[in-house]
């Protein structure tokens, strides 16, 4: 019989279902074998115009029916799609899925095309622009655009279309947003609130506005001759990262309810750590303090010594500053090893899918140690000698995976790890 | 019984039209007939409840951080931080970077005046896509995104006051800010946190934050009225304010080591999601009542009631049908504080049960008077669309 609590007396939570959707394509097995040929989702955007745009490549999920319907739209299909693989590998009802709903999302906004067409259908020529769109918005007999505009509304239609319980919630930590989806659904099993947990992140917010909005921060890459090369993630030459889209989902369980009906579990989420950084709304702190406490945390909280991770799904963002931050924070909590331990970035292919981020990743990381083989670091050609790692570069590597630490740092201070193992330790 | 881990309350930060902090807002509260402050003009045909007069240099001390920020991230990070002083926890430096977080956010305020211009350029375009990029590329501010992002407060409340434990940002009306409320209280009683910030604020003053209520026709227009008289009048029925609410949630033991003073204790916290266009709603809004446990006897309960139509009748039907429960729609005196919503009715149960007295009647005509010490408080927050939650607080 298996231990079915874990070094603190808590109940072991499983993962017991997946999901995943990048520009890679739909669901795992279409994004493991591009991912693990090294293959980039990263192309032109067609989207939108690129006209005055420094950067025109992304990782949008060009090929979905919502794709060019808006941000809500897309990422509400997006979550559904991942949310959908997961729950029916996990082999439950999924229309009555029985647990609550942690969904990671991009906050909402009134998307351009809903402006444009609200403000031009106003008649009122003494109007200001705000008079005239809230003249419009009052008349209006449909709820379908006031739903992009409210905040929980996809949360609450995927609760609808899937059947979770009680209250589902919407939440944004930035970049961490998808591993503290993870987190929630974790800590709510492990409380006992519940048997399982849907955790899902995802992100179809790319739009022109967004990558301008980074643009003027100086965050994207501007590598857009060869798209495919943009993200570069420990390279000396990265330049920002390639904004993109996607969605990971997690079916979470208790061990004791995933064995005792049955389920394959497919690994298992052991530790969760997380630290707010103080010093700068988009900077890290220099001395990488905040991460370092973030990864001790989510290692003390598996209940797992530095010796006993073997890979780390690196947040990897191919930005000068966060890799070197995350490099500091590495060697700093594994010291010499790291030099030998594996560090990929699946950002290298996929680009930065923001609030779907940890998700997608933590489930690349639960594939990596089912499959035994981590995915590399592409477009490696080019070492930045102060990030001496070893990036996996360029090739998949075949290897015995037991335990992974996966990163997601993010803007306003956020930083959440994930400890998973292959196997109840 | 009392037990080490209840959920404490111990620290109150509160803006409001009425005024800031928890003493001003008691004793506004407490005058029979207060009258609300009101702004009529500005966004006629709306009626708003402003904000007051803030220095936020009292509780954001570097310009450099005011100017990062808009005024919604302000108000927020101005409110968490009165309650951390309330709390006597700012400006510790111990308490403060094992403190964790949970903050209950819409969106920040975008640039009206960018918006406008592309808007009007659009009227004598088609390439509106290329006019976006030729005119976000070189009007928007980059700081401004960082204004606009919702984890942001949160992230300011952590720059401005060194609050580093965990950070975590809840989207969604009223009921994010019933889920923080809720994931808070749970992470205490589980010994998973000793103290918490939770809260949230709401700037109503800009257009789009009133548009996100009006596209589906949520808002009041006309004359004002108190929040339970608004059925049949025009517009559907939602006033909104500018306000925030944070509180500090501690573990009644942590809170006694420190010789704290207590406000309340919070009791079960419910929530729910319960399918309105089937009609659920009356059903789930006893459901919750049920489950919440209610105490014998009277009760007073601080009711978050928005006035929109369907969900505010909803409500008050509920309440009236139990003739213990004298309920205070609050926002009739500050308006409609969407995300701030749950945790501002929290702090005002809690300031009665602290206070050992009721608030008179918000509304003579559709409340009534509650003679005696309020031992138990109800907290209720039904969205205005979607999304429903309560809370009782006790004396400690």
């Amino acid at each position: 019989m298996a231990n079915l609590n874990d070094h603190k007396g808590r109940p072991i939570v499983a993962v017991t279902g997946i999901g995943v959707v990048t520009s890679l394509g739909v669901g795992k097995t279409d994004n493991w074998a591009a991912l693990t040929s090294g293959k980039s989702g990263i192309h032109p955007i067609t989207r939108f115009p690129i006209d005055q745009l420094n950067t025109r490549i992304s990782g949008m999920v060009d090929f979905l029916p919502s794709s060019s319907q808006g941000a809500s739209p897309l990422t509400y299909e997006l979550a559904e799609l991942a949310g959908l693989e997961a729950v029916a590998e996990a082999g439950l009802d999924s229309s009555d899925f029985g647990g609550p709903l942690f969904l990671a999302s991009p906050p909402v906004e009134l998307d351009w095309a809903e402006r444009f067409s609200l403000y031009n259908s106003g008649k009122d020529k003494d109007d200001t622009a705000a008079e005239k769109l809230l003249r419009v918005a009052r008349s209006l007999k449909e709820l379908d655009i006031f739903e992009t505009t409210q905040f929980g509304s996809i949360a609450d239609r995927l609760a609808e279309r899937l059947g979770t319980r009680g209250l589902p919630i919407t939440l944004s930590t930035a970049c961490a947003s998808g591993a503290t989806a993870i987190q929630l659904g974790v800590e709510a099993i492990r409380r006992g609130e519940c048997e399982r947990a849907l955790s899902i992140g995802a992100d179809g917010s790319a739009t022109a506005e967004a990558l301008i909005r980074f643009s003027l921060l100086s965050a994207l890459s501007t590598h857009n001759d060869i798209p495919e090369k943009a993200s570069k993630p420990f390279s000396k030459d990265r330049d920002g990262f390639v904004l993109a889209e996607g969605s990971g989902a997690l079916v979470l369980e208790s061990l004791e309810a995933a064995l005792s009906r049955g389920a394959t579990i497919l690994g298992i989420l052991g530790g969760c750590g997380e630290k707010a950084d103080d010093f700068h709304r988009t900077r890290s702190k220099p001395d990488a303090s905040p991460a370092i406490a973030a990864v001790r945390t989510a290692l003390a909280d598996a209940g797992l010594r530095e010796d006993e991770i073997d890979y780390v799904n690196a947040h990897g963002t191919s930005t000068p500053e966060n890799d070197k931050m995350e490099h500091l924070a590495l060697s700093t909590v594994f010291g010499e090893r790291i030099g030998s331990m594996p560090v990929s970035s699946n950002k290298s292919m996929i680009g930065h899918t923001l609030s779907a981020a940890g998700a997608v990743e933590a489930a690349f990381s639960l594939m990596t140690m089912r499959e035994s083989v981590i995915p590399p670091t592409i477009n490696y050609d080019n070492p930045d000698p102060a990030i001496v790692l070893d990036v996996v570069p360029n090739k998949k590597r075949n290897a015995e995976v037991r335990t992974v630490l996966s990163n997601s740092f993010g803007f306003g201070g956020q930083n959440t790890c994930l400890v998973m193992a292959r196997e109840p330790v | 019984m009392s037990s080490p881990r209840d959920v404490i309350i111990t620290g109150i930060g509160l803006v409001s039209s009425l005024g800031e902090g928890p003493d001003a807002h008691w004793q506004k509260l407490a005058q029979p007939g207060l009258e609300p402050v009101l702004e009529t003009a500005r966004f006629s045909p709306y009626t708003i409840h402003p904000l007051p007069e803030i220095d936020w240099n009292l509780q954001i001390a570097k310009r450099g951080d005011q100017r990062q920020m808009e005024t919604w991230q302000r108000l927020g990070t101005y409110a968490a931080g009165l309650a951390l002083d309330d709390a006597g926890i700012k400006g510790n430096d111990e308490l403060c970077t094992t403190m964790d977080m949970v903050v209950a956010a819409g969106g920040g305020e975008r640039d009206e005046a960018v918006d406008a211009a592309i808007l009007a350029a659009s009227e004598s375009r088609n390439d509106r896509d290329v006019l976006l990029n030729e005119k976000l590329t070189t009007e928007l501010r980059p700081t401004l995104f960082l204004a606009q992002l919702s984890n942001l407060l949160a992230g300011n409340i952590s720059i401005v006051h060194k609050v580093t434990g965990s950070s975590r940002t809840f989207m969604g009306e009223e009921g994010a800010g019933v889920a923080a409320v809720e994931t808070a209280a749970a992470r205490i009683r589980s010994g998973q946190s000793t103290h918490i910030l939770v809260g949230g604020a709401f700037q109503t003053e800009h257009s789009d934050m009133l548009l996100g209520y009006e596209l589906a026709g949520y808002l009041h227009r006309g004359p004002w009225k108190p929040v339970w008289q608004r059925q049949g009048g025009e517009g559907g029925g939602v006033v909104t304010g500018s306000g925030g609410a944070f509180l500090v949630l501690e573990q009644r033991e942590h809170a006694i080591s420190r010789g704290r003073k207590i406000y309340a204790e919070l009791g079960p916290v419910v929530s729910g999601r319960s399918r309105r266009q089937r009609g659920e709603l009356d059903m789930a809004i006893a459901a919750l009542l049920k489950q919440a446990v209610l105490p014998n006897g009277k009760l007073l309960a601080l009711s978050g009631a928005s006035g929109a139509h369907a969900a505010t009748s909803a409500e008050k039907a509920a309440l009236d049908a139990n003739p213990a429960i004298s309920a205070r729609g609050f926002s009739t005196l500050t308006g409609h504080m969407k995300e701030a919503q749950f945790p501002f009715a929290v702090a005002l149960a809690a300031l009665a049960v602290h206070r050992r007295a009721a608030y008179p009647v918000f509304d003579a005509a559709a409340e009534k008077p509650f003679e005696g010490v309020p031992a138990t408080v109800l907290a209720t927050a039904v969205g205005y669309h979607q999304f429903e939650g309560m809370a009782l607080v006790n004396t400690a």
